[in-house]
């Protein structure tokens, strides 16, 4: 009410601006409702996007000039709503058709002012809260003007609130809708539904087969997989803004802010205050507000006046009582306020409970156990509370989630990338190929100006050996997931890496099994916070940790050849092929992002011939090296956002590496030092 | 923008949330919509709709949906209380309207918890197998009681499996033997387990008795007569499904990309007319021989000579090309059409065969669709739009298909691959449901280990268990708590276990000592113990029993466990740096000696070894790292037989710990690197008591593995063949750069 007079007075130029006040409520909510019917299977692998648009040239128009529709009052009235109504039974699927946007279409049909026979209206025209939703679906890409390809039908017949609408009579306005085909594709939306005495939790206006987004349903009329269960508005919270509280303790535990609960509820409350003392707080209504404050805003306890809804965001938990209705709109005031609502309302299908998980941010006690409901709370970890105040779950999902350990029979291929080094190349070859899981070995040749060796000239060995040829000299293409790798085990190795022994690389490969879904090689290395510079520094030393293993020699699973090419984030692709360089630091961020895991180093091996080992080899070359890898990891780090990498002090060596024990009995006795 | 987002946090953040764990490439891009002013216009690309097809923007002063004093005024007058509200539900809402909250007595679960009766069986009944497997598991498990005044719920020892009056397996009568039970008291809190159902010519899902308030556990239930959280929709399983353990999946590699040679193969018998043969009778147009191959027979029946049309013959043939197992291996989707019933066996063949399963059975309600979220791991189709199945699997992103295909593996593993794990499934649904607060959230039952491993009333805490740090964005824990199991007297201030004691709690992550006297001698003096920096606390052992080391006392606040035998000889370095190990495994026991498993054949069964090997797949407990959660687990999830054997024995508590925790996490056990001095074991030879010097011991040890892999029903042990060493460990580097140096030191 005060913000409608609010826009009146400023008038129609900040239209725009209240549009984008609620927007995202209306686009979410639809969004949801949209993904609640999509839970049910029928559209579940439609790729699909929700976005809105926005659009600054539609037409403005005056409500009073909405065309008058008088219904006869004999006209026609729907079934009432059919409770065995499934996806299955009553929704026409091929409506839906799975046409090239792969986009469900939605309909609405455009407002009307329909009245009885003598005239008088059947309802409101038309709320502010579901022309705000109309808007929000009318701008979103769902949106189609061309009934002929619409999937869903929304009416713009306002059932928001049964209290507000003449049901017969809005029965029979549905009825003469153009499509409305016993509702089948109708999609209706009620905050309020019932009325008095019973207050039925369902929308009672006769429906038919119409889909319902429906607040307080109860589980005796949500039909599940048809229905969906949406919050009650609240208007309130949209008014006030609130500031972010983070997760801790609050000033009161437990809040009731509800005014007009049942005497049965209050005295419950009463005994709970009088047990708990300070720190459960039960508000009523202001008996003696002074004129002109709102007592909408107002909780009193005795004579202490609190604002509301901001008295919410000073404790941990606010319960949620049913009412009259089972859906309760104190349940959005709370969870803006970012309390944790305690749901006691016995039978209550929580909003979005297809897609929720209103476990993870709620208490839902049974009305019977309402006396043991301090008990309850008080058992609830202080860590988990927190969780729920932060009712966000910042996650890591491996996309390599299940634990297998896969078996040794399917090898290993080993990955060459090389340019003209052919003499190293071959002895890399001859040595890899005696690793008796090695399965196929695959040559990257990058050099486009030189043909690589004949065929005749390449070393013999027992397993197939293909060269693949390269478009452009990329070290990017190392990477790429060639159809020639046959097994999940990927071994990248450079053309001179020559030192590493036969049982080394085959030992390699079996801690590779025992952990597919991370980087395992040799090299190891290391980066660290430079609290001078304030950035991080890439270490090569001999350090007691490591982050990252180079990829000069690594085992890694060939998804993570899919993840490089096709979803690096940002520009780290052209980044390493323009600098020639960290291709290798970039492939550790990026498993290290997507799984959380650390790096495993296999063996002590350490000293490769690779650049930067020159520097320890006390050549004194290339310092810029190390610092172009520093600032490769400074780059990467920006762009994820993050630090994903995660530092260990451990390696993996042979069970009974150095240990007093024969080495001819050991698995891998031929491990070398460094 | 800011104040936006805090409104709506849980309708923007936990929904975008959801979406993406639930429907992995959707995508949310609402918020940007700022970006794209301006070019609407073109939208769709084909045609520019004129300004008056929009929602047109009202100027008018709109009024709310709702008067401001509506709700209050309507609360008030509410003249019905709340508890007359719940008694009025609960008469109303019976039979098929049957909840929880009308038709289910809490009032018997208070007291005793979740425990349940089965009824003893009646001479002359009998009972097909799979049903006297359901009652085994039952009781087998933990709920189970004997007492019928202890019990909250209720199972028949009548067998309801088969209600297809054709059967030769169905029980005449089943009425009014039900009916002359003195505890059925109308079905209340009972639960009837039902696998068919009607019989030809309409199948329908009446189960032939008035089952009351009785719960259903019931495979191919529809959506229609399924009572939500009430009733438990089941998968149908064969007679010969395992009563325990089970096959493992049968997938072995994630492949990339991950097509397999046939993109959707389905194999069954057809109906030719009657309920349910339209979508099978259809099958022939999507079937393309190629990547798609929908396969069925007409032989089956006795007259289907009689019946069959002009299709048969072909069909048939083609039918005989293919071998199931074949394609079933190397399919990427398999049709799971319903049959006469909604459910079919194909279902947990596709889901144990890593096929992921094209659900094309209307109104079915999917097994344990109550906390199994189906669309992770199945495709959910409408028989309607068969003809567009194969380009619906087609758009689906590889990406999405691995991650398909790895949670049929998760689900089949965690809650169907045997008689038991349905049977508990169920049980524990049902007992999240009557403690709705510490209660399994879907995170839980969707993710690896899974529901029947994480026991809610361990905490309803995800941060608590060590398998949702990443989950939480949460680091492993910073400490640990030393348990020192000692069982010998305490005469010299040179014991070793006084050493171990310092050496522990010098450790930089060591919280605190607990001292577990499990010696028939009385408790030390105070003063008799060192004075350390951390706090010592020493307590009786009850029963002074072995199993009394793995309880989950209060005392211990971290959530690591260094677990200690008074003989075990370590240094903190060696402490530290196994500490730092575990936090990057912190599902698994990370511990110094290690043991291994193997088939022998001569004897067939398992044999033990404590010998130096290549590998190994236990480490012991005398000495090792782990969360927690497994004394709780260890305490509450073993059966007592198996605890009570390691208690007489005074033995194989470590291997039973190691089974434990290799039958949740599915891997192998972390072998850490120690100092060599103790050659043979580092068990030593020093504690007079020592029971490793006993000759037995190792023969029980061996027969303590028989009997654990038995009640598993599987061997859930598993190798390794690494050994993790600090990064410096014996390299010929100056000793001063090493942060482990001692361990090296003799």
């Amino acid at each position: 009410m005060c913000a409608a007079v609010k826009y009146n007075l400023r008038g129609p130029a900040l239209i725009p601006r209240m549009k984008t006040r609620h927007r995202i409520y209306y686009i979410t909510l639809f969004s949801i409702v949209l993904l609640g019917l999509i839970a049910t299977g029928v559209f579940q692998f439609w790729p699909h996007s929700i976005e809105s648009s926005n659009d600054w040239s539609v037409e403005k128009r005056s409500i009073r000039d909405v065309p008058v529709v008088r219904l006869p009052a004999d006209s026609p009235i729907p079934e009432r709503g059919d409770l065995s109504c499934r996806m299955h039974t009553c929704f026409h699927v091929y409506r839906c058709g799975f046409n090239p946007k792969n986009k469900i279409k939605v309909y609405i049909y455009s407002l009307k002012k329909y009245v009885d026979d003598s005239g008088v209206p059947v309802s409101n025209t038309i709320s502010r809260e579901y022309n705000e939703l109309l808007t929000a679906i009318s701008d979103s890409d769902y949106y189609t003007d061309d009934i002929n390809r619409a999937c869903l039908f929304v009416p713009s017949i306002d059932v928001l609130n049964q209290n507000a609408l003449r049901i017969k009579e809005t029965a029979q306005a549905l009825a003469q809708l153009s499509r409305w085909d016993r509702g089948t594709n109708h999609l209706l939306f009620n905050m309020l539904p019932g009325g008095p005495p019973d207050y039925n939790t369902a929308l009672d206006v006769p429906r038919d087969r119409a889909l319902l987004a429906g607040g307080g349903f109860s589980t005796w009329t949500y039909r599940q997989g048809y229905d969906v269960s949406i919050p009650v508005y609240s208007p309130l919270s949209a008014e006030v803004d609130l500031p972010e509280r983070g997760p801790g303790p609050r000033r009161y535990f437990l809040l009731s802010s509800q005014t007009a609960l049942h005497p049965e509820y209050r005295e419950e409350l009463d005994a709970l205050q009088a047990r708990h003392g300070a720190s459960v707080l039960v508000l009523e209504k202001c008996t003696n507000l002074s004129e002109g404050v709102p007592a909408v805003r107002k909780r009193c306890h005795r004579h202490q006046v609190f604002d509301y809804p901001q008295v919410l965001q000073e404790a941990t938990f606010c319960m949620v009582l049913r009412g009259a209705r089972l859906g309760q709109a104190v349940l959005s005031d709370v969870l803006r306020a970012g309390c944790v609502p305690v749901v006691i309302a016995d039978s209550y299908i929580l909003p979005f409970s297809e897609v929720l998980d209103w476990k993870r941010a709620s208490v839902v006690v049974p009305e019977e156990k309402m006396s043991d409901v301090y008990s309850i709370l008080q058992s609830i970890p202080q860590r988990q509370i927190e969780e729920m105040q932060r009712q966000k779950w910042g996650s890591v999902s491996n996309p390599l989630f299940l634990p297998l350990i896969p078996p040794q029979s399917q090898g290993f291929t080993a990955i060459v990338l090389t340019y003209d080094r052919v003499e190293s190349l071959f002895r890399v070859i001859t040595e890899v190929s005696k690793v008796p899981s090695l399965a196929k070995l695959l040559v990257v040749w990058n050099n486009q100006n030189k043909n690589p060796p004949e065929d005749s000239l390449w070393p013999k060995i027992r397993v197939p050996l293909k060269v693949v040829r390269t478009a452009e000299n990329k070290l990017s293409n190392r990477f790429f997931p060639y159809d020639e790798i046959e097994t999940e085990a990927v071994l990248a190795i450079d053309d001179d890496i020559i030192m590493l022994t036969s049982d080394e690389l085959q030992f390699g490969y079996e801690v590779w099994r025992e952990f597919p879904d991370r980087l395992v090689g040799y090299p190891g290395r290391l980066h660290l916070w430079d609290h001078e510079m304030n950035k991080w520094k890439y270490e090569s030393e001999w350090t007691n940790e490591v982050s990252m293993v180079l990829t000069g020699a690594a085992f890694y699973h060939k998804y993570f050849n899919y993840l490089y090419t096709y979803k690096m984030p940002g520009d780290i692709k052209s980044w390493v092929d323009a600098h020639m360089n960290c291709e290798d630091i970039a492939m550790n961020f990026l498993v290290a992002n997507v799984t959380g895991k650390a790096v495993i180093k296999v063996t002590p091996r350490k000293k490769f011939k690779c650049p930067e080992c020159t520097a320890i080899d006390g050549l004194s070359l290339d310092q810029t090296h190390m610092v172009e890898r520093s600032e490769c990891i400074n780059k990467f780090a920006s762009v994820f956002g993050t630090m994903p990498l995660k530092v260990v002090e451990h390696r993996a060596d042979p069970v009974l590496y150095k240990d007093d024990f024969p080495e001819k009995l050991k698995s891998f006795p031929n491990i070398g030092s460094l | 923008m800011q104040a936006k987002k805090r409104y709506f946090i849980l309708l923007s953040a936990g929904s975008c949330l959801a979406l993406l764990f639930y429907f992995g490439g959707l995508q949310f891009r609402a918020s940007r919509s700022h970006s794209r002013r301006g070019e609407h216009s073109g939208r769709n690309g084909l045609h520019h709709p004129s300004p008056d097809h929009f929602w047109p923007r009202f100027p008018d002063a709109l009024r709310p949906f709702v008067p401001w004093d509506q709700l209050e005024n309507e609360d008030s007058t509410v003249h019905i209380s709340p508890r007359q509200k719940r008694d009025a539900n609960s008469s109303i809402y019976k039979g098929k309207k049957c909840r929880m909250e009308s038709c289910f007595d809490f009032t018997l679960c208070k007291k005793n918890g979740f425990k349940v009766y089965v009824y003893p069986q009646q001479k002359g009944e009998k009972i097909a197998e799979s049903y006297q497997n359901i009652l085994a598991a039952i009781e087998g498990s933990r709920f189970y009681t004997s007492d019928p005044s202890q019990a909250c719920l209720f199972v028949l020892s009548l067998d309801t499996l088969d209600r297809d009056q054709l059967s030769p397996q169905y029980v005449h009568n089943l009425r009014s033997k039900v009916q002359s039970l003195h505890l059925w008291n109308n079905g209340r809190n009972h639960l009837i387990f039902n696998l068919y159902s009607g019989t030809w010519p309409d199948y329908t899902e009446d189960v032939g008795f008035d089952i009351g308030q009785a719960m259903l556990a019931k495979a191919s239930i529809s959506t229609e007569n399924f009572r939500p959280n009430f009733d438990v929709s089941i998968p149908l399983f064969s007679k010969d499904h395992p009563r325990t353990g089970g096959e493992r999946g049968f997938l072995k590699f994630n492949t990339i990309p991950p097509l397999r040679k046939y993109m959707l193969v389905f194999k069954g018998k057809r109906y030719l007319t009657g309920i349910g043969s339209d979508t099978r009778n259809a099958l022939y147009h999507v079937h393309n021989g190629e990547d798609v191959l929908l396969l069925t027979t007409c032989k089956h029946g006795k007259d289907w000579q009689k019946h069959k049309d002009s299709r048969c013959d072909r069909d048939n043939t083609e039918y005989e090309k293919y071998d199931y197992r074949e394609m079933l291996h190397n399919a990427t989707f398999c049709l799971v059409p319903r049959g006469r019933r909604l459910g079919s066996f194909r279902f947990l063949e596709a889901l144990q065969a890593a096929c992921v399963p094209v659900m094309l059975s209307n109104g079915w309600e999917l097994p344990f669709s109550e906390v199994i979220n189906w669309n992770q791991a199945a495709v959910i189709g409408d028989e309607r739009l068969l003809l567009q199945i194969p380009s619906t699997i087609r758009s689906i992103h590889q990406d999405k298909i691995l991650a398909l295909r790895q949670q049929t593996q998760f689900l089949w593993e965690a809650y169907f691959s045997s008689v038991e794990k349905i049977v508990l499934t169920t049980l524990e649904i049902i007992q999240d449901r009557i403690f709705k607060h510490i209660s399994r959230n879907s995170l839980i039952w969707n993710k690896h280990p899974g529901g029947l491993f994480v026991l809610p009333q361990y905490s309803s805490y995800l941060g608590d268990f060590p398998y949702y740090y990443a989950n939480l964005g949460l680091k492993p824990p910073s400490k640990f708590t030393a348990v020192i199991h000692a069982v010998t007297p305490l005469v010299s201030q040179s014991q070793p276990v006084l050493k171990l004691l310092v050496a522990a709690a010098k450790s930089q992550y060591c919280a605190q000592i607990i001292v577990l006297w499990n010696c028939d001698k009385p408790l030390p003096a105070k003063h008799r113990w060192p004075a350390t920096a951390v706090p010592v606390i020493v307590i009786e052992g009850e029963n002074k029993v072995m199993s009394s080391r793995f309880l989950p006392y209060d005392n211990i606040v971290t959530d690591a466990v260094l677990s200690l035998d008074e003989d075990t000889v370590l240094s903190t370095t060696e402490v530290d740096f196994a500490f730092t190990v575990w936090q990057s495994f912190p599902e698994r026991i990370v511990g110094y000696p290690a043991r291994s498993h193997f088939w022998d054949n001569s004897k067939e069964r398992w044999g033990y070894t404590s010998k130096w090997t290549n590998d190994y797949s236990m480490v012991l407990t005398g000495a090792a790292i782990y969360h927690k959660y497994y004394h709780y687990l260890y305490t509450h999830y073993l059966p007592a037989s198996l605890k009570n054997m390691v208690d007489q024995l005074a033995n194989c508590e470590d291997i039973l710990m190691n089974f434990l925790v290799s039958a949740v996490t599915k891997l192998p056990p972390i072998k850490v690197t120690q100092k060599k001095q103790y050659k043979e074991t580092m068990m030593g030879q020093t504690s007079r008591a020592s029971r490793w010097a006993d000759p037995d011991h190792f023969a029980q040890r061996q027969s303590c593995m028989n009997t654990f892999a038995s009640w598993f029903g599987y061997m859930p042990l598993i190798h390794s063949q690494m050994r993790l060493d600090p990064v410096l460990f014996k390299d010929q580097v100056s000793i001063l750069r090493k942060k482990y140096r001692d361990i090296e030191r003799l």
